[in-house]
């Protein structure tokens, strides 16, 4: 009985050509344009997250001053020195790295060729708590470290302005630069990482060791912002309290007093920006949703205007003998079909132009099956509802009512 | 009963095909309501060929409905070899059609843009018959109503002859009982309606078809072989036809 429905299905729906394929269309864009935006939105906020792991992730940045940002707040507070970072070290639990850091803006001469770029001081934990990997050399060694040895390992944007004549990025490995009054031996090459969420160029960085910053180039002992990664899935909130309350204990602060430093949470960052990508996402999904809504309206009118043509037909098919259930049953299956059909098509196309229009915007594309299921079911209850209930009502008739509806 | 079994034949031999008794049919309510049919009596036997004439409004088409189960009357008893029709749920009478009844409609009734292979396959499709049997099948009904070689054609390309001709081809595909004809001639010119009413004869004669057929011309009531005439939703005369021509 069910391939009968079948069979007969598909010769109304070849029957009527022009009608199916008008009512497959009002889906075939529902569906498209709903998955289309559903999938580029993904992508967008895919994107957004995955700058901000570049940054490192599950990074801590504990700077002196109350506010984060320019302006950096209260100037009158206190820098962080190394045995901050130590203690943190020692006390602060599930932590993978703490890298102090002090910055310097300098400009770095190469033969004929110079650029103001930003050294930062810091020590090997620096790479970790960046997501910094080196494309050639190596990293400091302690020897170095301790002693403040102008050794230096540099960005790829540095290379590309200080030696822009070179094939090979690994020969830097081993050149001095010269940085103010000393030079400075390149012991490593880091990996590009590109431009970052704020749009700067993190590529356009000198790391060298924290004491050579502090005693060549800035001439104090100050710690300006120390990075710390936790270790994944530990709630860096946490974290966060720990080395608040470590770090309010050492700068003697009361219970009273605010405090002197600030703590950014990388996580929370992400969070607010993907946050806020869904958010248009979700928006970008409901103005999709209209159309697939409109869609359903067309998929119903045309269903309403064929009713009396289709209300004779099915008054000719109970007068030769076909059952109630039978009628049914082949415009159940029609709709279905022509609908399945319309969800289809639409979500080929999404898939088709939502690829176009990731590699456009240059966002990952990811595909949401949910949104798939959700747009193809939605289409799918559309034809059903208006292709299966006149048609109900056609049924219920007396025969000689239906053979004679006008 | 369902669709595998079909209508059991009750009462033996003696139950004629059809009996009317005491039919009424009433449309609509209160003031405006119509009594179509006042109390209609008749037995219609098997192998008969009658035709129903009377004016309009007279209830003919009302009492053609209601023998082809597409209608139910309002009182009294319509037995079908002895099984009172009017106990029968929808899909019972619609098995009965499937099984029993042929249509043949005034306006046709085909199927818009369907073959005239397809359409006169239809009722063996609901049956469940195979692809193959069904299509062997509908082509011996075309050819029967001479209409070999039209198969392939849909309703709108063929005269209105030819597709009153698919629409008894229809109508004798499932080899039934009785054929009912509903002014089949109504929408054709004096030539075609003779064409039509032949083959009708020749069926009734040949195949032992039983045709009960409605009209309102009198040539074409002539074939018949018993006339049954209604006035006002009653039945006025009923005779066989060489009474009516004596």
């Amino acid at each position: 009985m069910i391939w009968n429905a079948f069979l007969l299905a598909i010769r109304e729906i070849r029957r009527n050509l022009m009608r199916s394929i008008l009512t497959m269309l009002g889906i075939i864009i529902g569906v498209a344009a709903v998955v289309t935006m559903v999938t580029v939105g993904n992508g967008a906020t895919a994107k957004i997250a995955k700058e901000i792991s570049t940054l490192g992730s599950n990074l801590l940045m504990v700077r002196p001053g109350q506010h984060f940002g320019p302006g950096r707040g209260n100037s009158n507070a206190k820098a962080f020195t190394m045995d901050d970072v130590k203690a943190i070290k020692q006390d602060v639990s599930s932590i993978i790295a703490v890298a102090p850091t002090a910055t310097a803006s300098v400009t770095a001469v190469f033969g004929n060729n110079n650029w103001t770029t930003t050294v930062v001081g810091s020590d090997n934990d620096y790479f970790t708590t960046g997501n910094w990997t080196l494309s050639s050399g190596r990293f400091f060694s302690n020897a170095e470290l301790k002693a403040g040895k102008t050794s230096c390992i540099i960005g790829q944007t540095i290379i590309k302005q200080l030696f822009p004549d070179l094939r090979s990025p690994e020969s830097v490995v081993g050149q001095n630069i010269r940085l103010k009054t000393f030079s400075c031996h390149i012991i490593g090459v880091l990996d590009s990482k590109g431009q970052s969420m704020m749009g700067n160029d993190q590529d356009d960085t000198i790391v060298m060791p924290i004491k050579t910053v502090q005693r060549r180039l800035i001439g104090d002992q100050d710690v300006k912002m120390i990075r710390i990664s936790v270790k994944p899935n530990i709630d860096t909130g946490v974290v966060n309290r720990a080395i608040t309350l470590l770090l309010r204990d050492r700068r003697h602060l009361s219970d009273r007093e605010k405090n002197d430093f600030s703590v950014l949470d990388t996580r929370e960052i992400t969070k607010a920006l993907t946050g806020s990508t869904k958010v248009m996402t979700m928006l970008l999904g409901a103005v999709a949703a209209v159309s697939l809504i409109v869609g359903g309206i067309g998929i119903m009118n045309i269903m309403l205007v064929s009713v009396t043509e289709r209300t004779r037909e099915i008054g000719i098919r109970m007068a030769i003998g076909a059952l109630e259930r039978e009628v049914l049953l082949q415009f159940l299956v029609e709709a279905v079909v022509l609908s399945s059909l319309g969800g289809i098509i639409g979500i080929i196309l999404a898939i088709l132009a939502s690829a176009g229009l990731s590699h456009v915007m240059s966002v990952p594309y990811i595909l949401d099956f949910d949104m798939m299921g959700i747009a193809f079911a939605f289409s799918a209850m559309v034809g059903v509802v208006f292709g299966y209930f006149p048609a109900r009502n056609a049924a219920r008739l007396n025969p000689i009512d239906a053979l004679r509806h006008e | 009963m369902t669709a595998a079994e079909p209508l059991e034949q009750t009462s033996g031999k003696e139950a004629p095909l059809i009996a009317f008794e005491n039919i009424t049919k009433t449309y609509g309510q209160g003031a405006s309501a119509f009594t179509a049919l006042k109390g209609v009596n008749f037995q219609i036997d098997a192998g008969e060929f009658v035709a129903i004439m009377g004016p309009s409004g007279s209830g003919k088409s009302t009492v053609m409905n209601t023998l082809g189960c597409l209608d139910t009357p309002t009182s009294g008893h319509y037995y079908f070899q002895g099984v009172a029709v009017e106990t029968l749920t929808h899909d019972q009478r619609a098995i009965l059609r499937r099984h029993y009844l042929g249509f043949v409609f005034q306006g046709f009734n085909l199927l818009a843009r369907t073959s005239a292979i397809e359409n006169v396959e239809l009722p063996l499709l609901y049956r469940g018959m195979k692809t193959a049997e069904r299509r062997e099948e509908a082509r011996k009904a075309l050819a029967l109503v001479g209409l070999d070689g039209w198969e392939n054609h849909a309703p709108s390309e063929l005269s209105g002859g030819q597709q009153q001709r698919v629409a008894i081809a229809r109508a004798l595909v499932t080899h039934p009982k009785v054929l009912l004809a509903d002014e089949p001639t109504g929408n054709l010119d004096t030539q075609r309606s003779k064409e039509i009413m032949e083959l009708l004869t020749q069926l009734n004669q040949e195949l032992g078809i039983t045709v009960i057929m409605v009209t309102h011309e009198s040539e074409m009531a002539a074939y018949a072989s018993r006339l049954i005439h209604f006035v006002d939703g009653l039945v006025e005369t009923d005779m066989p036809q060489s009474e009516r021509a004596g």
